[in-house]
């Protein structure tokens, strides 16, 4: 009978790379006290599959645990923790530090999005308008009074709304479209994008409800298709794409 | 809520073309040569207004674009007419979903079909498009 050797004893098959040192910016500021945003940094060690969010967390747990940031998962499925890493909106657990190929990381909040504190920012507009836009299967014909016991679909059916049914409410889209950035009223491209996920539902019958809520003059005709949400989206959602096909209703090129 | 507690990016965001690709620098041009479009249509009516003055007065007028800075001028103004029109025929087809995709399952990385090349063609080409435009202008202002 082989020998199994035990876990202690058995030894790497791949080396592990050297650890290098990045620089972390982090933004601090707290709207209560502050009157400006300020940085702090610190040199944080990390190795290929170290993420930003780790890199904080490091900051938390030895040098500054008053940092706020908001987390959760920590596998690009909460969506909690949404900031601006170098310049741009990405999910800090989905971030690699190797893969931003630079010594220096720089995070800061979310724009368009109002500060808690430091990396934490306000979600409750972004709920407002993703509540507004009905994100519930609108059918008289429940699944319990039908005679039917489940509403049946084609794949392909299922395959005209299954990539929107994906968002995980992050906020990166919001945070880069250039309307959000000075329409504080837009609805935005997630709920936009939420909105065509349950109208391209076979399953669904509130097209006209939902083509009435987002018909108005900060609704969807305030997107200009600049395509920054789908270039940021970190599940593939593709927001622009939805609001394309949902203004497709609303011009008649789509039935 | 205060505005600087709105944390918005403002118009300096909004109108930063370098961090998401050409379709953001699209995006910037379009509002640029619309307003400049809007400003020479202003410029225009004005101009076209001076022939109640009579010949004379129409002739010292339209003696301005015969200047060297009156061809540069009219130059960008043929750039920005071609391109938004160029752009613009590519921005309303895509509002209607045409060329956008089409909606499937994401696979990783998570590419977005709406950003394809079929539309980067077309900011290219309304770019390249644009300077030919401009350039066949000046040669014809020039007399060339």
């Amino acid at each position: 009978m082989t020998q199994v050797p035990s876990i202690a004893e058995e030894k790497p098959t791949t080396s592990l790379s050297s650890p290098k040192t990045a620089t972390l910016r982090i933004a601090r500021f707290n709207p209560e006290k502050d009157s400006e945003r300020k940085f702090m940094e610190f040199n944080i060690p990390y190795q290929r599959w170290t993420t930003v969010l780790e890199a904080i967390l490091e900051v938390k747990k030895h040098f500054d645990h008053s940092v706020a940031v908001r987390y959760s998962c920590r596998q690009a499925t909460c969506g909690s923790c949404g900031m601006i890493i170098n310049g741009k909106p990405r999910l800090a657990c989905f971030t690699k530090i190797s893969e931003l190929e630079s010594d220096v990381v720089t995070v800061e909040p979310m724009n368009n999005f109002p500060i808690i504190r430091d990396l934490a920012v306000r979600f409750e507009r972004l709920f407002e308008s993703h509540h507004k836009i009905k994100p519930y299967l609108i059918n008289d014909d429940s699944e319990i009074s039908s005679n039917e016991k489940e509403f049946l679909q084609t794949p392909e059916e299922v395959e005209q709304y299954i990539q929107f049914s994906n968002c995980i409410k992050c906020g990166l889209c919001n945070s880069a479209c250039p309307t959000m950035a000075t329409d504080s009223s837009f609805v935005g491209p997630q709920a936009l994008a939420q909105a065509y996920r349950y109208v391209a539902d076979s399953r669904d019958k509130g097209k006209d409800s939902r083509l009435k809520i987002i018909d108005e003059s900060h609704g969807i005709w305030r997107c200009h298709f600049a395509g920054s949400c789908s270039q940021v989206c970190p599940k593939g959602v593709d927001p622009a794409m939805g609001i394309q096909f949902l203004r497709g209703y609303l011009l008649g090129f789509r039935s | 809520m205060k505005p600087q507690d709105e944390n918005k990016e403002g118009i300096g965001g909004m109108i930063n073309p370098r961090r998401y690709g050409i379709e953001r620098v699209a995006y910037l041009l379009m509002r640029l040569s619309g307003l400049g479009l809007l400003a020479y249509f202003i410029g225009h009516i004005y101009e076209t207004s001076s022939i109640l003055k009579g010949q004379v007065g129409w002739n010292e007028f339209l003696d301005l674009t015969q200047t060297n800075e009156g061809h540069a001028l009219l130059a960008i103004v043929i750039a920005m007419c071609v391109f938004h029109t160029v752009n613009g025929i590519r921005v309303m087809l895509g509002h209607g979903g045409v060329g956008v995709g089409k909606p499937s399952r994401p696979d990783y990385p998570y590419d977005p079909a709406s950003q394809n090349m079929k539309h980067k063609i077309g900011i290219y080409s309304a770019i390249v498009l644009a300077a030919i435009a401009m350039m066949y202008g000046l040669a014809v202002m020039y007399g060339e």
